[in-house]
């Protein structure tokens, strides 16, 4: 090992443990921001000591390396900075998909230098699986971005739609497995057409998944993508890439449970199952009637009442509501109501979703609670105010074991003693499920736009002095 | 290659650290962890450095170079979305 090799891999192992340092750091509120610089710091100091890397050969790629980090680089940073923060799920989608690209790339060039007088089975073994998952998330993440974008709002159903995705998947499976055993004597066309097929793998197995499950599909891409990286490591040698990677894979793999857990999903049947598919129709008849109600009288309802709770979902996101539902909670702390914020561990597109928005609005962190923090205190609250949110508040969870969200946890926002619902329209949920609360005697809905409706009731409550 | 078994020690210490650091995470840092953990998973860019380092062929050549940049992407819009997220935190704790 040359000395330029033993500097470059100080720093591989520098970086490693800054990478650790700062995904610890990054699960407290008060240590975060410095996490994601210690990780930074580690990633530039990777990237700058690679530049003198023994393996790389030639004017030319220099020239594509200093290029492509340019190109891909300034375009990240450029819709990193501008991206609205409603959309930031959809661009950790975009952004995990490139990385399962790269992965898989990595992949595809090992693949094709593969020396049949040195390669081992294993290694090959590896570049394969790691080339598939990362093919897969790429693909995948992809069609996430583009469903959470709007640019393609239908999941797409079709007949033997899964038996589908299985042959595909053998297939794939099967040419993976040739270039596996090929002893490094890599066939051309065997080889794009594992890529070809790993690809539509990806696309078709997140083509039917519903948008209210997008959450745990791109957790899982994720995992998936670091563990892509993580066998690329094994490929390249690279301990930097091995620990990376696998860290990321597992912490990954973890929090994707915890999020199918909270919606009381088997991470099997979000993959799957279709949600919601046949089940509809026989229990649709809802007891009792929609009741609307005027933004003066619900400004009134929460002026004098002693608690208020306030349900935030992905209608508010959508409406940028979160400022005005900040100035109103504050004119209500002003008048000594007591407000907090219920955040249902699935509520938005992404778990957490909805702190950081009210985190951006100012909102302190004190005042925002968890499903199991909060949920007892709804039978004291004198007004639960849902504003854009409607499956993580359906009480059909608990009593209709028909229901596809049944056994859900909800937050049980029907126990308050008034409920205002503020909602664009009548439509159903994500989830296309009727919401009984919808229905109940203690609700009223405030139809209209949620930062509308916001304005209004600020109005309201300020008039009363 | 780094020895069979090595490797194997290191992908299971590994795993449980990303399992053990994720572990004790509130509900409220989860898409800034997601986030920051996507961001980690950028260092695939070192990869596809010394990867398109050794191509020698117009093929290798340019599947390297679409790799660089989308790893690039990776890295940098994971750097920059995260750090956006996690500046929100900032403002609420000069609150108390």
């Amino acid at each position: 090992m040359g000395a330029v090799m033993t500097l470059i891999n100080i720093a591989y192992f520098v970086a490693a443990i800054l990478f650790i340092v700062g995904l610890k750091q990054m699960s407290s509120p008060t240590t975060a921001r410095r996490g994601i610089l210690w990780a930074g710091v580690g990633m530039v100091l990777a990237t700058v000591v690679t530049f003198a890397h023994p393996e790389i050969e030639g004017a030319v790629n220099y020239l594509l390396i200093i290029l492509g980090i340019a190109i891909g680089g300034g375009l990240a940073w450029w819709s990193g900075k501008k991206v609205a923060v409603t959309d930031m799920p959809q661009m950790i989608a975009l952004y995990n998909g490139m990385g399962g690209g790269a992965a898989a790339g990595i992949g595809a060039i090992y693949l094709l230098q593969a020396d049949p007088e040195t390669a081992s089975n294993v290694v090959l073994a590896i570049a394969v699986l790691g080339s598939l998952i990362g093919s897969v998330a790429f693909s995948g993440s992809m069609v996430a971005f583009a469903k959470l974008q709007g640019l393609m709002d239908k999941t797409v159903y079709f007949p033997a739609q899964q038996w589908a995705n299985l042959g595909v998947f053998v297939v794939t499976l099967l040419l993976g497995l040739s270039l596996a055993l090929s002893g490094g004597d890599v066939n051309g066309l065997v080889l794009l057409l594992f890529f070809v097929l790993a690809l539509a793998f990806g696309i078709m197995m997140t083509l039917p998944i519903g948008g209210a499950d997008m959450p745990v599909v791109i957790s899982l891409y994720n995992a998936l993508t670091g563990l892509a990286v993580g066998f690329k490591g094994f490929v390249l040698d690279n301990p930097a890439l091995m620990i990376a990677g696998v860290v990321v894979g597992a912490a990954g793999t973890l929090l994707t449970q915890l999020m199918a857990k909270a919606m009381n999903r088997k991470l099997s049947n979000v993959l799957f199952k279709q949600f919601g598919g046949s089940t509809g129709g026989a229990t649709e008849e809802v007891a009792g009637s929609l009741k609307p109600i005027e933004a003066p009288d619900a400004g009134i309802m929460m002026a004098f009442a002693n608690k208020v709770i306030i349900v935030p979902g992905y209608g508010m996101a959508v409406a940028q509501a979160q400022h005005k539902i900040w100035e109103l909670t504050q004119l209500l702390l002003d008048r000594g109501v007591a407000v907090k914020f219920a955040i249902h561990p699935v509520a938005g597109r992404m778990p957490g979703h909805m702190n950081v928005l009210l985190a951006e609005a100012g909102v302190p962190y004190d005042l925002i609670y968890d499903l199991d923090e909060i949920n007892n205190e709804f039978k004291t609250a004198d007004v639960a105010v849902v504003i854009g949110a409607n499956d993580v508040v359906n009480p059909i969870a608990r009593t209709d074991p028909d229901s596809p969200i049944y056994g859900m946890p909800i937050l049980n926002a029907d126990q308050a003693k008034n409920v205002i619902v503020i909602k664009r329209g009548r439509g159903a949920g994500f989830s296309g499920i009727e919401n009984h609360l919808f229905y109940a005697d203690n609700t009223r809905m405030l139809y209209g736009d949620g930062q509308k409706a916001a304005s209004d009731l600020i109005a309201a409550v300020k008039e009363l002095g | 290659m780094i020895e069979g078994f090595v490797a194997l020690y290191i992908f299971m210490l590994a795993a449980f650290t990303g399992y053990e650091v994720i572990s004790k995470v509130p509900v409220i840092l989860h898409t800034p962890l997601m986030s920051g953990s996507n961001f980690i998973h950028g260092i695939v860019l070192v990869g596809t450095m010394v990867a398109l380092g050794h191509a020698t062929t117009p093929l290798e050549q340019l599947v390297g170079f679409v790799a660089v940049i989308l790893a690039a992407g990776n890295a940098v819009g994971g750097y920059v979305v995260t750090e956006r997220m996690l500046e929100m935190f900032k403002t609420s704790r000069g609150d108390k």
